[in-house]
């Protein structure tokens, strides 16, 4: 069995040992795994395994307590970060079910979120801002009226994930972890969004993706791809274990890792 | 999901103190002889000396109305108020004896150097009576009248006797009562058949140069088919020392007639702020009570709207911002009294910390009447556990042909909406500040422009202070 590496380096995102309750209930129970910048790495697993557990840890939502284990950024220690010092660090989530803020507007919110990246007393350009969003918003195949409509309130399940791209898009994150993003999407909004996420691919971003389905990987290429089982990656390999996973689904990773037990047992 | 504390940072500069030189002063207490010196004073025909004694009885013989709002009107302690001040003719205040914090929230709302300094009560009486005279002339070329409340009643009686009072009868309620016994300050405006008036007529340039009064009295006609929107309070913090505040406010729309009246009302948070706010809509007449209460210990507010003629259209837009400590009691009163009359009551209040906001309307349609409408919208948004809302609509509809539609809601920012915007960087304090703003967003966009903008600054401002 491939490990992920356990060591951290100064590049990359990197997940050590990391054992996580929700109440009193155990999910992570000691997960390693490293995203290198500049790679795209995809996670998959069952339902149950803990993908979004593990996706909302690294942005630090208040429902999780950590008990042991380390999350770096570039070698920095994240875990003990409001979930908006991360996120100013470069930590992006791109939800799988994103929030509606009812009255707010697209435009208003991105541009908040923009501001807020900019050092203290620094005024945002709008016209700047405009120009890039519509640039971003093309990408996606978005219309200019999105701007003026509240974020994700009666959006559907396409413009929701689109959205979530073009944020990412906006706010430039060093390590994005896309959670589910190809659920609810029908092949054409699968299509643009991963030309969205494509286009953003370069040495300054690590991608993780968590998906239950090999689909969403025909259209972003992963570097490598890690099968998560129980709180735990159990596997890692290169992009053709997805494939593998598709064609022989989850059980036969199972059965391989009951048969080593035996052996070692 | 928070905890709740307080800050005020623009209520804390309200405790500040100028060392204050009246030179006349009716001195603590209300009696017969405080009354006649304030008419005395302002040099009043003796028919307004007799209607404010007149008022004086029915304050007195009027009881509190703690049965129903708040029993913390029992706070009040009358004889403790001093009723009338004036200056004389020039400020004595200087830019340099505004306390540090004050200068800061000025900076922090972006209001302009001339300005802050107006609104410290500093620069006063030179450049505002300038910008007074301004406006003045302008709106004086069509005919319209906007001066004081004493300026109107003593030149200009035979508009200002027949509609003073009629609105609001002295008795209609005990601060009603107290107003017309010690009002001073204030406007009286008239606009002329015809005239639109094209610019909002602003009151605080206007009230200041003639000294603010805690018990303004203010009373516009707009006479057939004129149209005149009319802007008070502003949104900066007033830094008033007293403890109550009650103003009477009359409108009176003629026949096709529009007004629309903003307030922005943010007195410093150990304020009792008590107002009676009526109009009568004639014929066809359209009137717009835009309605916000930010400040103040307790505000009963219930701005109405008498639908008198056939076709005329009543509209109350309020926000109230209940903070720690806070009573925001505001709402409407539809009162239909004509066929085919409609009223659209929306109002948005958010409590937060221990604030409580309470919506109290009452829309009144007697069976007599047909083709009547009446729209009623509150949603009350909650920041934290504590916070308190409270709806009381009284809805009377009476006979068949008139409609009336009511709808609440109560809401909370959900630990997840605020998880997201943080995700994207938004500090706990930016979150709640943007969702508040996003609630009450649709009606802000109805207030001018530079009332918006400074609205939605005061928001960040209270609300950054929420999240503890």
């Amino acid at each position: 069995m491939r490990l992920a590496k356990t060591h951290h380096t100064m590049s990359s995102l990197s997940i050590r040992n990391l054992h996580v309750r929700i109440g009193e209930k155990e999910i992570l129970k000691g997960l390693t795994l490293e995203i290198p910048k500049g790679e795209v790495h995809a996670i998959m697993g069952p339902n149950g395994s803990g993908k979004s557990t593990l996706s909302k840890v690294i942005a630090g939502h208040p429902d999780y307590t950590v008990t042991a284990g380390e999350v770096f950024l570039d070698g920095e220690d994240i875990l003990g970060l409001e979930p908006d010092v991360r996120a100013r660090k470069g930590i992006f989530l791109a939800f799988q079910y994103p929030i509606e803020i009812p009255g707010v507007t697209n435009a208003n919110f991105l541009r908040a979120a923009v501001q807020a990246r900019l050092p203290e007393g620094e005024e945002l350009e709008a016209t700047e801002f405009y120009a890039r969003m519509y640039e971003k918003m093309d990408l996606l195949e978005m219309p200019r009226a999105f701007t003026g409509r509240a974020v994700n309130e009666g959006f559907s399940g396409g413009e929701k994930k689109r959205n979530e791209i073009l944020q990412m898009a906006m706010l430039e994150p060093k390590y994005a972890v896309l959670d589910e993003t190809d659920s609810g999407l029908d092949i054409d909004a699968l299509k643009v969004v991963a030309h969205g996420v494509n286009s953003l691919r370069g040495p300054d971003l690590g991608i993780l993706i968590i998906t239950h389905y090999q689909r969403l990987l025909d259209y972003i290429v992963p570097d490598y791809v890690h099968v998560m089982m129980d709180g735990r990656i159990v596997q890692s390999g290169p992009k053709e274990l997805a494939l593998e996973l598709e064609a022989r689904g989850y059980d036969f990773i199972k059965e391989g890792l009951e048969r080593a037990e035996a052996v070692a047992g | 999901m928070n905890d709740t504390s307080t800050i005020d940072i623009d209520r804390s500069v309200g405790d500040f103190s100028y060392p204050e030189q009246h030179e006349f002063d009716a001195g603590y207490g209300l009696s017969r002889k405080t009354v006649e010196y304030i008419s005395q004073v302002k040099g009043e025909p003796d028919w307004i000396r007799d209607f404010r004694l007149r008022a004086l009885d029915v304050f007195e013989r009027k009881p509190m109305p703690t049965s129903w709002a708040s029993r913390d009107l029992n706070a009040i302690e009358f004889e403790k108020i001093r009723y009338y001040l004036a200056h004389g003719q020039k400020a004595k205040r200087s830019w340099e004896e505004v306390p540090e914090d004050v200068k800061r929230t000025f900076e922090r709302l972006g209001i302009p150097e001339q300005e802050r300094k107006f609104l410290a009560g500093v620069e006063a009486q030179f450049d505002s009576e300038a910008v007074y005279s301004n406006i003045k002339k302008a709106v004086g070329d069509q005919g319209v009248i906007f001066v004081g409340s004493t300026e109107g009643l003593i030149k200009h009686p035979e508009i200002f006797r027949k509609w003073f009072g009629k609105v609001i009868p002295t008795g209609d309620n005990k601060f009603s009562a107290l107003n017309s016994a010690v009002f001073s300050g204030g406007s009286f405006i008239y606009v002329p058949p015809g005239v639109k008036v094209k610019h909002p007529l602003q009151a605080y340039f206007r009230i200041n140069a003639e000294n603010f009064g805690q018990f303004e009295r203010t009373l516009i006609i707009a006479d057939e088919g004129s149209e005149v929107m009319y802007m008070e309070g502003c949104t900066a913090p007033k830094f008033e020392t007293a403890t109550l505040h009650s103003a009477v406010v009359e409108l009176v729309a003629m026949k096709g007639a529009k007004i629309q009246y903003v307030t922005v009302q943010n007195w410093s948070a150990n304020v009792f702020n008590l107002v009676t706010k009526r109009a009568v809509a004639h014929e066809e007449a359209e009137v717009k009570w835009i309605d916000c209460n930010i400040g103040s210990r307790l505000t009963m507010k219930y701005p109405g709207v008498v639908l008198k003629g056939r076709k005329a259209r009543g509209e109350v837009i309020s926000i109230a911002l209940a903070g720690d400590g806070q009573h925001q009691d505001t709402g409407a009163k539809m009162i239909h009294a004509a066929d085919e009359t409609t009223s659209n009551i929306v109002s948005k209040s958010i409590s937060v910390g221990e604030g409580r906001a309470s919506y109290r309307g009452l829309v009144h349609v007697p069976k007599h009447l047909k083709g009547c409408r009446n729209n009623t919208e509150c949603d009350a948004l909650l920041i934290n556990s504590k916070s308190r809302t409270d709806t009381y609509p009284a809805i009377t509809v009476r006979g068949s042909g008139n409609a009336v539609q009511h709808e609440a809601s109560v809401s909370q920012i959900s630990a997840e909406q605020i998880f997201y915007m943080q995700q994207r960087g938004l500090t706990e304090g930016q979150a709640m500040s943007l969702s508040v703003n996003g609630f009450v967003n649709d009606l802000v966009r109805q207030f001018p422009m530079e009332y918006s903008v400074e609205l939605k600054r005061l928001i960040d401002m209270e609300m950054e202070g929420s999240v503890g």
